[in-house]
Protein backbone atom coordinates (compact mmCIF):
# COMPACT_ATOMS: atom_id res chain seq x y z
CA UNK A 1 0.00 0.00 0.00
CA UNK A 2 2.57 2.48 0.98
CA UNK A 3 4.83 1.29 -2.39
CA UNK A 4 1.59 2.04 -4.57
CA UNK A 5 1.65 5.51 -2.86
CA UNK A 6 4.81 6.43 -3.32
CA UNK A 7 4.66 5.56 -7.01
CA UNK A 8 1.95 8.15 -7.62
CA UNK A 9 3.94 10.52 -5.40
CA UNK A 10 7.08 9.61 -8.29
CA UNK A 11 4.50 9.58 -11.40
CA UNK A 12 2.47 12.74 -10.72
CA UNK A 13 5.20 15.57 -12.40
CA UNK A 14 4.95 13.23 -15.53
CA UNK A 15 1.39 13.21 -15.32
CA UNK A 16 1.09 16.65 -14.93
CA UNK A 17 3.25 17.71 -17.69
CA UNK A 18 1.43 14.91 -19.88
CA UNK A 19 -1.88 16.70 -18.47
CA UNK A 20 -1.13 20.34 -18.86
CA UNK A 21 0.95 20.43 -22.11
CA UNK A 22 -0.06 16.93 -24.05
CA UNK A 23 -3.72 16.28 -23.06
CA UNK A 24 -5.44 19.48 -22.71
CA UNK A 25 -4.14 21.70 -25.67
CA UNK A 26 -4.92 18.59 -27.47
CA UNK A 27 -8.78 19.09 -26.33
CA UNK A 28 -8.32 22.35 -27.12
CA UNK A 29 -7.48 21.78 -30.82
CA UNK A 30 -10.37 19.27 -30.89
CA UNK A 31 -12.67 22.08 -29.34
CA UNK A 32 -11.39 24.84 -31.77
CA UNK A 33 -11.34 23.11 -34.71
CA UNK A 34 -15.19 24.05 -34.31
CA UNK A 35 -15.03 27.31 -34.04
CA UNK A 36 -15.83 30.01 -36.20
CA UNK A 37 -13.51 32.83 -37.04
CA UNK A 38 -13.36 36.18 -39.39
CA UNK A 39 -9.71 38.41 -39.82
CA UNK A 40 -9.56 39.55 -36.07
CA UNK A 41 -10.09 37.17 -33.83
CA UNK A 42 -11.71 33.63 -33.60
CA UNK A 43 -15.25 33.28 -32.45
CA UNK A 44 -16.78 30.49 -29.88
CA UNK A 45 -19.37 28.19 -31.65
CA UNK A 46 -19.99 24.61 -32.80
CA UNK A 47 -20.00 24.42 -37.15
CA UNK A 48 -18.82 21.82 -39.22
CA UNK A 49 -17.42 24.67 -41.96
CA UNK A 50 -13.71 24.26 -40.81
CA UNK A 51 -14.23 20.24 -41.81
CA UNK A 52 -16.46 20.77 -44.97
CA UNK A 53 -14.05 23.72 -46.71
CA UNK A 54 -10.96 21.33 -45.43
CA UNK A 55 -12.11 18.36 -47.13
CA UNK A 56 -13.51 19.21 -50.69
CA UNK A 57 -10.77 21.62 -50.79
CA UNK A 58 -8.40 19.91 -53.61
CA UNK A 59 -5.27 21.66 -51.68
CA UNK A 60 -5.98 19.32 -49.33
CA UNK A 61 -6.10 16.52 -51.16
CA UNK A 62 -2.84 17.24 -53.47
CA UNK A 63 -1.19 18.14 -49.84
CA UNK A 64 -1.96 14.69 -48.46
CA UNK A 65 -0.49 12.66 -51.67
CA UNK A 66 2.23 14.77 -51.58
CA UNK A 67 3.10 14.22 -47.97
CA UNK A 68 2.30 9.84 -47.92
CA UNK A 69 4.69 10.08 -51.34
CA UNK A 70 7.34 11.96 -48.81
CA UNK A 71 6.72 9.28 -46.02
CA UNK A 72 6.96 6.04 -48.17
CA UNK A 73 10.02 7.05 -50.09
CA UNK A 74 11.77 8.53 -46.91
CA UNK A 75 10.91 5.04 -45.25
CA UNK A 76 11.69 3.18 -47.63
CA UNK A 77 15.20 4.77 -48.60
CA UNK A 78 16.12 5.21 -44.45
CA UNK A 79 14.94 1.56 -43.83
CA UNK A 80 17.46 0.31 -46.57
CA UNK A 81 20.37 2.77 -45.21
CA UNK A 82 19.32 2.03 -41.44
CA UNK A 83 19.36 -1.52 -41.63
CA UNK A 84 22.38 -2.00 -43.54
CA UNK A 85 24.37 0.57 -41.59
CA UNK A 86 22.77 -1.05 -38.28
CA UNK A 87 23.75 -4.64 -39.56
CA UNK A 88 27.25 -3.74 -40.45
CA UNK A 89 27.63 -2.00 -36.93
CA UNK A 90 26.03 -5.05 -35.06
CA UNK A 91 27.50 -7.99 -37.02
CA UNK A 92 30.74 -7.00 -39.23
CA UNK A 93 32.43 -4.85 -36.17
CA UNK A 94 34.28 -7.11 -33.65
CA UNK A 95 34.63 -5.09 -30.70
CA UNK A 96 32.78 -3.05 -28.40
CA UNK A 97 34.88 -0.07 -28.95
CA UNK A 98 34.57 0.06 -32.41
CA UNK A 99 30.99 -0.33 -32.69
CA UNK A 100 30.74 2.15 -29.64
CA UNK A 101 32.62 4.69 -31.98
CA UNK A 102 30.69 4.08 -34.56
CA UNK A 103 27.78 4.41 -32.69
CA UNK A 104 28.59 7.63 -31.36
CA UNK A 105 29.45 8.79 -35.03
CA UNK A 106 25.67 7.94 -36.24
CA UNK A 107 24.25 9.73 -33.67
CA UNK A 108 25.95 12.65 -33.05
CA UNK A 109 24.42 14.90 -35.66
CA UNK A 110 21.18 13.75 -34.61
CA UNK A 111 22.38 15.99 -31.34
CA UNK A 112 22.69 19.20 -33.63
CA UNK A 113 20.43 21.97 -35.14
CA UNK A 114 17.76 19.94 -37.69
CA UNK A 115 17.47 23.70 -39.55
CA UNK A 116 21.33 24.24 -39.71
CA UNK A 117 21.91 20.56 -41.50
CA UNK A 118 19.21 21.43 -44.25
CA UNK A 119 20.87 24.72 -44.88
CA UNK A 120 23.97 23.12 -45.22
CA UNK A 121 22.70 21.09 -48.39
CA UNK A 122 22.33 24.63 -49.81
CA UNK A 123 25.99 24.95 -50.72
CA UNK A 124 26.17 21.51 -52.36
CA UNK A 125 22.72 21.31 -54.50
CA UNK A 126 22.44 24.87 -55.64
CA UNK A 127 23.03 25.84 -59.09
CA UNK A 128 26.33 26.86 -58.74
CA UNK A 129 27.01 24.42 -55.99
CA UNK A 130 29.48 22.01 -55.80
CA UNK A 131 27.46 19.16 -57.07
CA UNK A 132 26.88 21.17 -60.37
CA UNK A 133 30.11 22.80 -60.63
CA UNK A 134 31.83 19.01 -59.87
CA UNK A 135 29.59 17.73 -62.90
CA UNK A 136 30.15 20.34 -65.00
CA UNK A 137 33.77 20.12 -64.48
CA UNK A 138 33.98 16.63 -65.33
CA UNK A 139 31.77 16.98 -68.38
CA UNK A 140 28.34 14.98 -67.44
CA UNK A 141 26.61 17.83 -67.97
CA UNK A 142 27.04 21.12 -69.36
CA UNK A 143 24.29 23.15 -67.94
CA UNK A 144 23.59 22.90 -63.95
CA UNK A 145 20.80 20.66 -62.92
CA UNK A 146 17.93 22.20 -61.63
CA UNK A 147 16.06 19.46 -60.24
CA UNK A 148 19.03 19.12 -57.14
CA UNK A 149 17.34 21.98 -54.64
CA UNK A 150 14.33 23.00 -54.14
CA UNK A 151 12.46 19.77 -55.23
CA UNK A 152 10.84 17.02 -54.17
CA UNK A 153 14.27 15.14 -54.81
CA UNK A 154 16.08 17.65 -52.27
CA UNK A 155 13.27 17.44 -49.73
CA UNK A 156 13.41 13.37 -49.23
CA UNK A 157 17.23 13.78 -49.63
CA UNK A 158 16.84 16.27 -46.22
CA UNK A 159 14.45 13.23 -44.96
CA UNK A 160 16.71 10.67 -45.16
CA UNK A 161 19.67 12.68 -43.85
CA UNK A 162 17.81 13.72 -40.79
CA UNK A 163 15.76 10.85 -39.82
CA UNK A 164 17.49 7.43 -40.74
CA UNK A 165 19.03 7.87 -37.55
CA UNK A 166 15.67 6.78 -36.23
CA UNK A 167 15.70 3.63 -37.93
CA UNK A 168 19.88 2.59 -36.95
CA UNK A 169 19.27 3.22 -33.34
CA UNK A 170 16.32 0.57 -32.62
CA UNK A 171 17.11 -1.57 -35.54
CA UNK A 172 20.85 -2.00 -33.58
CA UNK A 173 19.00 -2.58 -29.94
CA UNK A 174 16.99 -5.72 -31.60
CA UNK A 175 20.26 -6.70 -33.78
CA UNK A 176 22.72 -6.25 -30.56
CA UNK A 177 20.22 -9.21 -28.63
CA UNK A 178 20.04 -11.50 -31.26
CA UNK A 179 21.63 -14.72 -30.56
CA UNK A 180 25.16 -15.48 -31.85
CA UNK A 181 24.50 -18.42 -32.08
CA UNK A 182 21.62 -18.50 -34.27
CA UNK A 183 23.59 -17.06 -37.16
CA UNK A 184 25.89 -20.17 -36.47
CA UNK A 185 23.54 -22.28 -36.45
CA UNK A 186 22.18 -21.48 -39.66
CA UNK A 187 25.73 -21.07 -41.37
CA UNK A 188 26.26 -24.90 -39.97
CA UNK A 189 22.98 -25.64 -41.67
CA UNK A 190 24.09 -24.45 -44.76
CA UNK A 191 22.61 -21.31 -44.96
CA UNK A 192 24.23 -18.63 -47.55
CA UNK A 193 25.14 -15.20 -46.13
CA UNK A 194 21.43 -13.79 -47.98
CA UNK A 195 19.78 -16.54 -46.09
CA UNK A 196 20.77 -15.43 -42.80
CA UNK A 197 19.85 -11.71 -43.31
CA UNK A 198 16.34 -12.47 -45.00
CA UNK A 199 14.97 -15.80 -42.87
CA UNK A 200 16.85 -15.20 -39.61
CA UNK A 201 18.09 -11.50 -38.52
CA UNK A 202 15.36 -9.69 -40.63
CA UNK A 203 12.66 -11.76 -38.41
CA UNK A 204 14.67 -11.36 -34.87
CA UNK A 205 15.27 -7.32 -35.95
CA UNK A 206 11.07 -7.08 -36.52
CA UNK A 207 10.33 -4.95 -33.55
CA UNK A 208 13.50 -2.50 -34.34
CA UNK A 209 12.20 -2.33 -37.73
CA UNK A 210 8.96 -1.12 -36.76
CA UNK A 211 9.69 1.38 -34.21
CA UNK A 212 12.04 3.02 -36.58
CA UNK A 213 8.97 2.70 -39.55
CA UNK A 214 6.90 4.62 -36.77
CA UNK A 215 9.27 7.18 -36.17
CA UNK A 216 10.20 7.93 -39.45
CA UNK A 217 6.43 7.97 -40.71
CA UNK A 218 5.24 9.71 -37.84
CA UNK A 219 8.28 12.58 -38.47
CA UNK A 220 7.55 12.95 -41.96
CA UNK A 221 3.90 13.31 -41.86
CA UNK A 222 4.16 15.87 -39.28
CA UNK A 223 6.81 17.83 -40.67
CA UNK A 224 6.01 21.61 -42.45
CA UNK A 225 9.58 22.76 -41.80
CA UNK A 226 11.53 20.61 -44.38
CA UNK A 227 9.01 20.84 -46.93
CA UNK A 228 8.73 24.61 -46.73
CA UNK A 229 13.23 25.11 -46.54
CA UNK A 230 13.95 22.62 -49.17
CA UNK A 231 11.24 22.76 -51.74
CA UNK A 232 11.71 26.44 -51.36
CA UNK A 233 8.20 26.71 -51.05
CA UNK A 234 6.95 24.81 -54.28
CA UNK A 235 5.47 22.18 -52.36
CA UNK A 236 3.33 21.86 -49.80
CA UNK A 237 2.44 18.94 -47.05
CA UNK A 238 -0.18 18.80 -45.03
CA UNK A 239 1.92 19.98 -41.77
CA UNK A 240 3.03 23.21 -43.69
CA UNK A 241 -0.88 23.63 -45.08
CA UNK A 242 -1.24 23.84 -41.15
CA UNK A 243 1.23 26.41 -40.45
CA UNK A 244 0.25 28.56 -42.71
CA UNK A 245 -3.00 28.85 -41.30
CA UNK A 246 -1.49 29.46 -38.42
CA UNK A 247 0.37 32.35 -40.31
CA UNK A 248 -2.56 33.74 -40.99
CA UNK A 249 -3.98 33.48 -37.30
CA UNK A 250 -7.01 30.99 -39.18
CA UNK A 251 -6.79 28.88 -36.07
CA UNK A 252 -9.83 27.47 -36.33
CA UNK A 253 -8.84 26.12 -40.04
CA UNK A 254 -5.65 25.05 -38.68
CA UNK A 255 -7.12 23.39 -35.89
CA UNK A 256 -9.17 21.63 -38.29
CA UNK A 257 -6.19 20.41 -40.16
CA UNK A 258 -4.55 19.05 -37.28
CA UNK A 259 -7.52 17.09 -36.10
CA UNK A 260 -7.73 15.61 -39.26
CA UNK A 261 -3.61 14.89 -39.39
CA UNK A 262 -3.56 13.69 -35.85
CA UNK A 263 -6.45 10.84 -36.91
CA UNK A 264 -4.32 9.46 -40.27
CA UNK A 265 -1.45 9.31 -37.94
CA UNK A 266 -3.24 7.40 -35.51
CA UNK A 267 -4.61 5.46 -37.89
CA UNK A 268 -1.19 4.39 -39.37
CA UNK A 269 0.03 3.79 -35.73
CA UNK A 270 -2.89 1.58 -35.05
CA UNK A 271 -1.91 -0.52 -37.97
CA UNK A 272 1.83 -0.58 -37.37
CA UNK A 273 1.59 -1.10 -33.59
CA UNK A 274 0.30 -4.59 -34.57
CA UNK A 275 3.46 -5.29 -35.72
CA UNK A 276 5.35 -4.69 -31.97
CA UNK A 277 4.98 -4.77 -29.07
CA UNK A 278 7.20 -1.63 -27.85
CA UNK A 279 6.90 -2.30 -23.80
CA UNK A 280 8.27 -5.68 -24.24
CA UNK A 281 10.94 -4.37 -25.81
CA UNK A 282 13.13 -1.94 -23.96
CA UNK B 1 33.09 -16.81 -36.12
CA UNK B 2 34.71 -14.48 -33.99
CA UNK B 3 37.97 -15.97 -34.23
CA UNK B 4 38.33 -15.88 -37.78
CA UNK B 5 40.62 -13.49 -39.16
CA UNK B 6 40.06 -13.68 -42.62
CA UNK B 7 37.52 -10.73 -43.80
CA UNK B 8 35.05 -11.57 -46.24
CA UNK B 9 34.96 -9.59 -49.48
CA UNK B 10 31.27 -8.16 -47.50
CA UNK B 11 32.97 -6.58 -45.05
CA UNK B 12 35.26 -4.37 -47.57
CA UNK B 13 31.71 -3.58 -49.29
CA UNK B 14 29.98 -2.30 -45.90
CA UNK B 15 32.73 -1.10 -44.32
CA UNK B 16 32.70 1.16 -47.59
CA UNK B 17 29.04 1.47 -47.58
CA UNK B 18 29.12 3.00 -43.69
CA UNK B 19 32.20 5.23 -44.64
CA UNK B 20 29.95 7.04 -47.18
CA UNK B 21 26.89 7.01 -44.91
CA UNK B 22 29.16 9.27 -42.45
CA UNK B 23 30.34 11.46 -44.96
CA UNK B 24 26.64 11.85 -46.16
CA UNK B 25 25.69 12.93 -42.54
CA UNK B 26 28.88 15.08 -41.54
CA UNK B 27 29.95 16.34 -45.43
CA UNK B 28 27.29 18.74 -45.70
CA UNK B 29 27.97 20.30 -42.17
CA UNK B 30 31.37 20.59 -42.72
CA UNK B 31 30.77 22.27 -46.06
CA UNK B 32 29.30 25.37 -44.70
CA UNK B 33 31.97 25.22 -41.84
CA UNK B 34 34.25 26.22 -44.52
CA UNK B 35 32.15 28.58 -46.43
CA UNK B 36 31.69 30.32 -43.18
CA UNK B 37 35.13 31.51 -43.21
CA UNK B 38 34.50 33.32 -46.80
CA UNK B 39 36.21 36.95 -47.47
CA UNK B 40 34.26 39.92 -47.37
CA UNK B 41 32.98 39.31 -50.84
CA UNK B 42 32.42 35.62 -51.04
CA UNK B 43 29.42 34.19 -51.42
CA UNK B 44 26.82 31.28 -50.36
CA UNK B 45 28.57 28.83 -52.81
CA UNK B 46 32.49 28.22 -53.95
CA UNK B 47 34.71 29.07 -54.55
CA UNK B 48 36.61 30.69 -51.96
CA UNK B 49 36.93 34.59 -52.40
CA UNK B 50 39.99 34.82 -49.53
CA UNK B 51 39.90 33.70 -46.47
CA UNK B 52 38.45 35.73 -42.83
CA UNK B 53 36.55 36.23 -39.95
CA UNK B 54 34.05 38.78 -41.73
CA UNK B 55 30.82 36.53 -41.11
CA UNK B 56 31.56 36.15 -37.80
CA UNK B 57 32.28 40.04 -36.55
CA UNK B 58 29.00 40.46 -38.60
CA UNK B 59 27.43 37.86 -36.77
CA UNK B 60 27.45 39.87 -33.12
CA UNK B 61 26.63 43.42 -34.91
CA UNK B 62 22.75 43.81 -34.08
CA UNK B 63 21.15 45.19 -36.73
CA UNK B 64 23.04 42.84 -39.53
CA UNK B 65 21.60 39.48 -37.88
CA UNK B 66 18.37 40.44 -35.21
CA UNK B 67 18.75 40.05 -31.81
CA UNK B 68 21.49 37.11 -31.84
CA UNK B 69 23.28 37.55 -28.31
CA UNK B 70 19.70 37.58 -26.98
CA UNK B 71 18.38 34.50 -28.74
CA UNK B 72 21.02 32.60 -28.03
CA UNK B 73 21.24 33.53 -24.26
CA UNK B 74 17.52 32.42 -23.71
CA UNK B 75 18.25 29.11 -25.66
CA UNK B 76 20.98 28.37 -23.35
CA UNK B 77 19.06 29.14 -20.71
CA UNK B 78 15.84 27.44 -21.73
CA UNK B 79 18.19 24.49 -22.30
CA UNK B 80 19.98 24.24 -18.87
CA UNK B 81 16.45 24.35 -17.34
CA UNK B 82 14.55 21.66 -19.40
CA UNK B 83 18.04 19.34 -18.93
CA UNK B 84 17.60 19.60 -15.20
CA UNK B 85 13.93 19.10 -15.18
CA UNK B 86 13.97 16.03 -17.75
CA UNK B 87 16.55 14.43 -15.45
CA UNK B 88 14.75 15.09 -12.00
CA UNK B 89 11.20 13.82 -13.65
CA UNK B 90 12.28 10.64 -15.74
CA UNK B 91 14.62 9.56 -12.53
CA UNK B 92 11.07 10.08 -10.61
CA UNK B 93 8.80 8.52 -13.33
CA UNK B 94 11.61 6.17 -13.92
CA UNK B 95 11.23 4.45 -10.21
CA UNK B 96 7.10 4.63 -10.59
CA UNK B 97 7.38 2.35 -13.06
CA UNK B 98 9.15 -0.10 -11.76
CA UNK B 99 6.06 -0.68 -9.20
CA UNK B 100 3.02 -1.64 -10.57
CA UNK B 101 0.59 1.05 -10.02
CA UNK B 102 -3.04 1.95 -11.51
CA UNK B 103 -2.89 4.03 -14.74
CA UNK B 104 0.51 3.35 -15.48
CA UNK B 105 -0.36 2.16 -18.72
CA UNK B 106 -1.97 5.02 -19.39
CA UNK B 107 0.80 7.36 -18.69
CA UNK B 108 3.54 5.50 -20.78
CA UNK B 109 0.91 5.58 -23.85
CA UNK B 110 0.80 9.43 -23.14
CA UNK B 111 4.50 9.69 -23.03
CA UNK B 112 4.52 7.63 -26.51
CA UNK B 113 1.60 9.67 -27.97
CA UNK B 114 3.73 12.64 -26.74
CA UNK B 115 7.37 11.64 -28.46
CA UNK B 116 4.98 10.71 -32.02
CA UNK B 117 2.76 13.35 -31.76
CA UNK B 118 2.98 15.98 -34.97
CA UNK B 119 5.22 18.80 -33.09
CA UNK B 120 3.28 20.86 -34.80
CA UNK B 121 -0.12 20.07 -32.79
CA UNK B 122 2.28 20.73 -29.64
CA UNK B 123 2.71 24.07 -30.82
CA UNK B 124 -0.93 25.13 -31.74
CA UNK B 125 -2.42 23.38 -28.83
CA UNK B 126 -0.15 24.98 -26.56
CA UNK B 127 -0.67 28.52 -28.39
CA UNK B 128 -4.30 28.11 -28.34
CA UNK B 129 -4.44 27.18 -24.36
CA UNK B 130 -2.82 30.17 -23.15
CA UNK B 131 -4.66 32.44 -25.53
CA UNK B 132 -7.99 31.21 -24.08
CA UNK B 133 -6.74 31.12 -20.36
CA UNK B 134 -5.09 34.80 -20.81
CA UNK B 135 -1.71 33.93 -20.23
CA UNK B 136 1.26 35.35 -22.55
CA UNK B 137 3.07 32.58 -23.58
CA UNK B 138 6.74 33.05 -22.77
CA UNK B 139 10.39 31.32 -23.47
CA UNK B 140 10.50 29.98 -20.21
CA UNK B 141 6.90 29.31 -19.84
CA UNK B 142 4.64 27.56 -22.55
CA UNK B 143 7.97 26.92 -24.78
CA UNK B 144 9.61 25.50 -21.70
CA UNK B 145 6.46 22.94 -21.19
CA UNK B 146 6.16 22.05 -24.62
CA UNK B 147 9.96 21.45 -24.68
CA UNK B 148 9.22 19.04 -21.83
CA UNK B 149 6.70 16.89 -24.49
CA UNK B 150 9.29 16.53 -26.04
CA UNK B 151 12.77 15.53 -23.77
CA UNK B 152 10.52 13.47 -21.42
CA UNK B 153 10.02 10.77 -23.64
CA UNK B 154 13.54 10.18 -24.74
CA UNK B 155 14.43 10.10 -20.85
CA UNK B 156 11.82 7.83 -19.33
CA UNK B 157 12.85 5.31 -22.67
CA UNK B 158 16.26 5.56 -21.10
CA UNK B 159 14.91 5.10 -17.83
CA UNK B 160 12.83 2.35 -18.76
CA UNK B 161 15.81 0.56 -20.29
CA UNK B 162 18.55 1.36 -17.32
CA UNK B 163 15.99 -0.19 -14.49
CA UNK B 164 15.19 -3.39 -16.60
CA UNK B 165 19.14 -4.23 -15.92
CA UNK B 166 18.98 -2.86 -12.57
CA UNK B 167 19.68 -5.45 -9.98
CA UNK B 168 17.55 -4.93 -7.06
CA UNK B 169 19.85 -6.26 -4.51
CA UNK B 170 21.85 -3.29 -4.06
CA UNK B 171 18.70 -1.73 -2.67
CA UNK B 172 18.28 -4.29 -0.76
CA UNK B 173 21.30 -4.44 0.86
CA UNK B 174 20.92 -0.80 1.80
CA UNK B 175 17.47 -1.65 3.08
CA UNK B 176 19.20 -3.64 5.46
CA UNK B 177 21.79 -1.18 6.71
CA UNK B 178 18.98 0.59 7.99
CA UNK B 179 19.41 3.31 5.01
CA UNK B 180 15.87 5.50 4.51
CA UNK B 181 14.41 5.59 0.74
CA UNK B 182 16.08 8.85 0.64
CA UNK B 183 19.43 7.73 1.24
CA UNK B 184 19.14 4.55 -0.78
CA UNK B 185 18.14 6.65 -3.38
CA UNK B 186 21.27 9.33 -2.90
CA UNK B 187 23.62 6.92 -1.91
CA UNK B 188 23.07 4.22 -4.02
CA UNK B 189 21.09 3.76 -6.99
CA UNK B 190 21.77 7.61 -8.18
CA UNK B 191 25.41 7.02 -8.29
CA UNK B 192 24.93 3.27 -9.90
CA UNK B 193 23.30 4.89 -12.99
CA UNK B 194 24.87 8.49 -12.37
CA UNK B 195 26.42 7.76 -16.60
CA UNK B 196 22.32 7.04 -17.67
CA UNK B 197 21.42 10.19 -16.05
CA UNK B 198 24.30 12.13 -17.52
CA UNK B 199 22.88 10.88 -20.67
CA UNK B 200 19.41 11.70 -20.22
CA UNK B 201 20.66 15.26 -19.40
CA UNK B 202 22.77 15.40 -22.43
CA UNK B 203 19.47 14.75 -24.10
CA UNK B 204 17.46 17.40 -22.98
CA UNK B 205 20.26 20.14 -23.44
CA UNK B 206 20.38 19.16 -26.53
CA UNK B 207 16.83 18.47 -28.11
CA UNK B 208 15.78 21.88 -26.28
CA UNK B 209 18.77 23.90 -27.55
CA UNK B 210 17.20 23.22 -31.18
CA UNK B 211 13.92 22.42 -31.16
CA UNK B 212 11.70 24.71 -33.97
CA UNK B 213 8.75 23.19 -34.35
CA UNK B 214 7.31 22.93 -30.76
CA UNK B 215 8.63 26.45 -29.75
CA UNK B 216 7.40 28.27 -32.87
CA UNK B 217 3.52 29.21 -31.64
CA UNK B 218 4.73 28.95 -27.49
CA UNK B 219 7.37 31.03 -27.26
CA UNK B 220 5.76 34.35 -26.68
CA UNK B 221 7.36 37.31 -28.36
CA UNK B 222 11.22 36.56 -27.59
CA UNK B 223 12.64 34.35 -30.06
CA UNK B 224 14.58 31.56 -29.01
CA UNK B 225 18.06 30.29 -31.35
CA UNK B 226 16.56 28.26 -33.78
CA UNK B 227 13.47 30.71 -34.26
CA UNK B 228 15.87 33.51 -34.72
CA UNK B 229 17.99 30.37 -37.38
CA UNK B 230 14.77 30.24 -38.75
CA UNK B 231 13.86 33.48 -39.77
CA UNK B 232 17.38 34.21 -41.03
CA UNK B 233 16.63 31.52 -43.62
CA UNK B 234 13.83 33.55 -45.63
CA UNK B 235 15.98 36.84 -45.65
CA UNK B 236 19.45 36.37 -45.35
CA UNK B 237 21.51 35.65 -48.14
CA UNK B 238 25.20 35.85 -47.14
CA UNK B 239 27.69 33.40 -45.58
CA UNK B 240 26.17 35.02 -41.90
CA UNK B 241 23.81 32.42 -42.06
CA UNK B 242 26.66 29.91 -42.07
CA UNK B 243 28.77 31.34 -39.48
CA UNK B 244 25.84 31.26 -37.25
CA UNK B 245 25.21 27.49 -38.78
CA UNK B 246 28.53 26.75 -37.40
CA UNK B 247 29.23 28.23 -34.13
CA UNK B 248 25.55 26.71 -32.93
CA UNK B 249 26.67 23.60 -34.27
CA UNK B 250 29.88 24.02 -32.80
CA UNK B 251 28.22 24.97 -29.34
CA UNK B 252 26.26 21.21 -29.61
CA UNK B 253 29.54 19.93 -30.63
CA UNK B 254 31.14 21.02 -27.50
CA UNK B 255 27.78 20.01 -24.82
CA UNK B 256 28.34 16.47 -26.28
CA UNK B 257 32.29 16.42 -26.30
CA UNK B 258 31.65 17.21 -22.77
CA UNK B 259 29.47 15.01 -22.19
CA UNK B 260 31.45 12.27 -23.36
CA UNK B 261 34.08 13.16 -21.18
CA UNK B 262 32.25 13.28 -18.18
CA UNK B 263 31.22 9.77 -18.87
CA UNK B 264 34.48 8.73 -19.38
CA UNK B 265 35.97 10.18 -16.24
CA UNK B 266 33.34 8.07 -13.88
CA UNK B 267 34.32 5.22 -15.39
CA UNK B 268 37.61 5.60 -15.28
CA UNK B 269 36.92 6.70 -11.39
CA UNK B 270 34.35 3.20 -11.03
CA UNK B 271 37.13 0.85 -12.67
CA UNK B 272 39.69 2.45 -10.16
CA UNK B 273 37.43 2.29 -6.91
CA UNK B 274 36.80 -1.34 -8.46
CA UNK B 275 40.80 -1.87 -8.62
CA UNK B 276 40.99 -0.66 -5.46
CA UNK B 277 38.76 -3.23 -3.61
Amino acid sequence: MENAKSAYLQALPLFMIMLIFLVIPTIMIVIVSFWDYNAFSVIPDFIWDNYDFLLTSSVTWQAYAKTLFYAVTSWALTLLIGFTAAHYMAFHLRTTKSQTICFLLATVPFLTSNIIRMISWIPLLGRNGLVNQTLQAVGLTDHPLEFLLYSDFSVVLAFVHLYTLFMVVPIFNSMMRIDRKLVEAAIDAGATPWQVITQVIIPLSKSGITIGTIFVFTLVMGDFITVRLMSGGLSASVGLLIYNEISLLQYPAAAAGAVTLLATVLIMLAILFRFANIRKDL
Amino acid sequence: MQNSTKRPMSFYFLTAFFALFILFLYGPTLTIGILSFQGPSGGLTFPMNGVSLHWYYKLFEQQAVGDFGGSLTRSLLLALAVMVTTVVISLSAGMAFRKKFKGSGVLFYLTIVSLIIPSILISLGIGLLFNQVGIEPTWYGSAFGAHLTWTLPFGLLIMFAVFNRFDKSYEAAARDMCATPFQTLRYVVVPLILPSLVGVGLFGFTLSYDEFARTIMTSGSQNTLPLEIFGMTTNVTTPVLYALGTLTTFISFVVIVGTLFILHMLKRRRNRAAIGK
